[in-house]
């Protein structure tokens, strides 16, 4: 279909550079966060979190590039907490910035999106799992790397209906994240008709590392009867110190135990190895789901530029959103996007810390379109209006 | 491979062939087991592993010298090309390979091995004979397919995540022409007659047709089989029918070989195997077809005139590569 060698790249529109390789310019943007106090001492989020992944990607389409001639160029923009993300974010554009890759909290990444001159971008979201972002808050040039919540949760729901695990109770902690995830299980359990028996709320601000073994029997105890205990605690604050101190002996999922997750160092097959080899090459640590975010949109923009053969913001975003667009995202079905929402479509792995126990969607949950819909929001249900697509 | 670790795989052999081993009463066919670290034997007329040797670490890419009196071995995981003696399952020695080898070819003088090193980006040609690296020549990245036209001038490396056929000719050991694929190319195949080249795109689902002279892209092959997802239709493995006329195509997870009628391009069978199913051999006399197939952890055989599987034989884990001997 393509016949590169032959076809003149004339195509390629990127403005600025009439050099013999055709520039594509890729702009990652990151607000940073003042991490939020954790019970343990032990973990600290590593500082290239997400960035690392962006340059992974850029080496991996950087080759393809170098055949093809095209020249791929990553600016990073890094936002200090404390620092104006909007006039950086105004800044870039300003300058050229139309291939987003952007790792911010939701509110950062609307003001960004709904910035004048971001309205011809296309914006990578990869690093926010809220389901608002695919739903009434979306935005028709914002694409999503990162599996929302409900993608998660719909996974760790057909793993429990898979076990005949049916039989729920659920704790949760005090913040907004927690609430979500809890929010996001609770409708997931609803659609795939699953039972929640009873819930807790973490409220315990003692010190854990101490008094688990005291605290954690009481608190469990007054749950009803269940086959496994989901865990809704999002900064891995509390939750640690819930396995082998529950009242019950029972396994542990959500963001303990069984975890549901768009990526985790623990993943090898699917040529996976290789991938998690390189990143750690050239990171010096484990490749973790917000770097796969970022490492998915920029090969995603690789991707797109090789094949529709342009780096026009607009076209790729087109293609991006087609039939024709496969990823090669080493979870063993390709990648691709939803054309009512911008979120990629990928398989979520289950994951504890040392393997990956299953990988949704699990056999026998079939759908129509793709299995990969039978997670998160579907075309029937979405309420996001702004990319034209009918129900 | 250390040479502690050395030392142990060759007692084990030697105790192994004492007990299995012997010059081949019939054709065989040997399987390399990825996660097992060994090679099963199968003979070609009982269809029963007849010998299981260790090797080093994740075998996969396998073959038979052209003269059949070495056996080559990716041991990706060791960094190594293992030259085994068919004869007793020793490893004599070790090629000089570079990292992660995961696929080969061996020129049709039988004297060069043309190595894809998976995680460098780099196709490494070794000389069998003085055991020494002749050239190392970049390519894109997760090197895998590898092929050589039947004349020898012109050797293919594609890559998996740059999607790229790398043409490379053996003369001056460069790059002449790079073509675009779809996306994760799996493996090479010349034509018996060295006109056209075949390579399989496992995500991108197609099978690239190129003509050799100009590099030119004749055709792209898909697949569609009722009940079995698109998405999960991906080529890997090929085998060209002796006189050209089909080519043989695994279909990964889909768990079924394709048969391609050359002439027409069209996919005339899907014939069904075992589980991820990766590659292909045929029987010296052309009748069977052996299927690694990975996950289930056997390999099934194809009867040829047929196109029906006849038997699945068990052999160790996750089965990869094969290569037939036969036996004279």
């Amino acid at each position: 279909m393509f016949r590169w060698l032959s076809a003149p790249l004339a195509c390629i529109v990127v403005a600025g550079n009439a050099a013999s390789a055709e520039q594509v310019r890729i702009d990652l943007i990151e607000r940073q966060v003042t991490p939020p106090p954790i019970l343990s001492n032990l973990i600290a989020p590593p500082p290239d979190l997400g960035v690392a992944g962006a340059r992974v990607a850029l080496s991996d389409i950087a080759t393809t590039g170098r055949f093809l001639g095209h020249e791929y160029r990553l600016n990073e923009t890094i936002v200090a907490p404390d620092d104006d993300f909007l006039a950086a974010a105004r800044a870039a554009l300003a300058d050229g910035a139309r291939l987003l890759v952007v790792k911010a909290p939701p509110a950062d990444l609307l003001a960004l999106a709904d910035l004048p001159d971001a309205a011809g971008a296309v914006i990578f979201n990869t690093a926010a799992p809220d389901d608002s972002l695919r739903g009434d808050d979306c935005r028709a040039n914002v694409l999503h790397t990162t599996p929302s919540l409900s993608m998660r949760a719909d996974a760790l729901s057909q793993f429990a209906l898979k076990k005949q695990w049916t039989d729920l109770a659920m704790v949760h902690g005090p913040n907004p994240e927690d609430a979500a995830f809890a929010d996001a299980i609770r409708a997931s359990l609803t659609k795939f008709g699953i039972g929640l028996k009873g819930e807790a709320d973490w409220k315990f601000d003692a010190d854990m590392r101490r008094v688990a073994s005291a605290e954690v029997p009481l608190f469990t105890q007054d749950l009803p009867e269940h086959d496994m205990l989901i865990v809704a605690d999002e900064r891995g604050d509390f939750g640690r110190y819930i396995a082998y101190n529950t009242w019950q002996a029972r396994p542990l999922a959500g963001s303990e135990g069984i975890m549901p997750r768009g990526w985790s160092p623990v993943v090898e097959n699917w040529g996976a190895a290789q991938l998690q080899g390189r990143f750690r090459d050239a990171a010096h640590r484990d490749m973790l789901v917000q770097d796969f975010g970022a490492w998915a949109a920029v090969a995603a923009i690789g991707e797109a530029v090789t094949r529709a053969g342009t780096a026009d913001p607009g076209a790729l975003r087109d293609y991006i959103l087609s039939d024709q667009f496969r990823l090669a995202g080493f979870l063993g079905t390709p990648l691709s996007f939803r054309g009512w929402d911008g979120q990629m479509r990928q398989p979520i792995p289950l994951v504890t810390e040392r393997a990956v126990v299953n990988v949704a969607p699990l056999e026998g949950f079939l759908h129509q379109r793709s299995e990969l819909d039978t997670l998160g929001t579907d075309l029937p249900t979405t309420t996001c209006t702004k990319f034209g697509v009918a129900r | 491979m250390t040479p502690r670790r050395c030392l142990l795989a060759l007692s084990t052999s030697l105790t192994l062939a004492l007990t299995l081993a012997g010059p081949a009463l019939a054709d065989e066919i040997w399987v390399t087991n990825e996660l097992d670290d060994t090679i099963s034997v199968i003979d070609v007329d009982t269809l029963a592993v007849t010998a299981t040797y260790p090797t080093g670490q994740r075998p996969r890419g396998v073959t038979f010298s052209r003269d059949i009196s070495r056996l080559y071995i990716c041991a990706s995981d060791s960094n190594a090309v293992q030259v085994m003696d068919p004869e007793t399952g020793e490893i004599l020695h070790d090629l000089p390979s570079g990292a992660d080898p995961e696929q080969f070819v061996i020129s049709p003088d039988d004297r060069l091995l043309y190595i894809a090193n998976e995680d460098d980006a780099i196709t490494t040609v070794v000389d069998t004979e003085s055991r020494k690296v002749v050239a190392q020549i970049d390519v894109g990245i997760e090197p895998e397919g590898m092929g050589i036209s039947p004349d020898g001038k012109i050797q293919i490396t594609t890559s998996e995540t740059t999607n790229m056929a790398h043409w490379i000719d053996t003369e001056t050991q460069q790059i002449i022409a790079n073509t675009l694929v779809d996306s994760r190319p799996r493996h090479a195949e010349f034509s018996p007659d060295g006109k056209e080249l075949w390579v399989s795109a496992e995500v991108g689902g197609t099978v690239s047709i190129f003509d050799v002279a100009t590099q030119a892209e004749l055709a792209k092959i898909s697949f569609a089989l009722p009940n079995i997802r698109p998405e999960k239709l991906q080529p890997v493995g090929m085998r060209f029918s002796p006189d050209g006329a089909r080519v043989f195509v695994a279909l990964g997870p889909a768990d079924h070989i394709a048969v391609v009628d050359v002439a027409t391009r069209a996919v005339t069978d899907y014939i069904l195997v075992g589980r991820r199913v990766w590659h292909l051999a045929f029987s010296p006399d052309n009748t069977k077809l052996f299927t690694t197939n990975g996950v289930s952890g056997d390999v099934t055989v194809i009867d040829v005139a047929s196109l029906t599987p006849v038997k699945t034989i068990k052999v160790g884990r996750f089965p990869w590569g094969a290569s037939a001997r036969p036996t004279d």
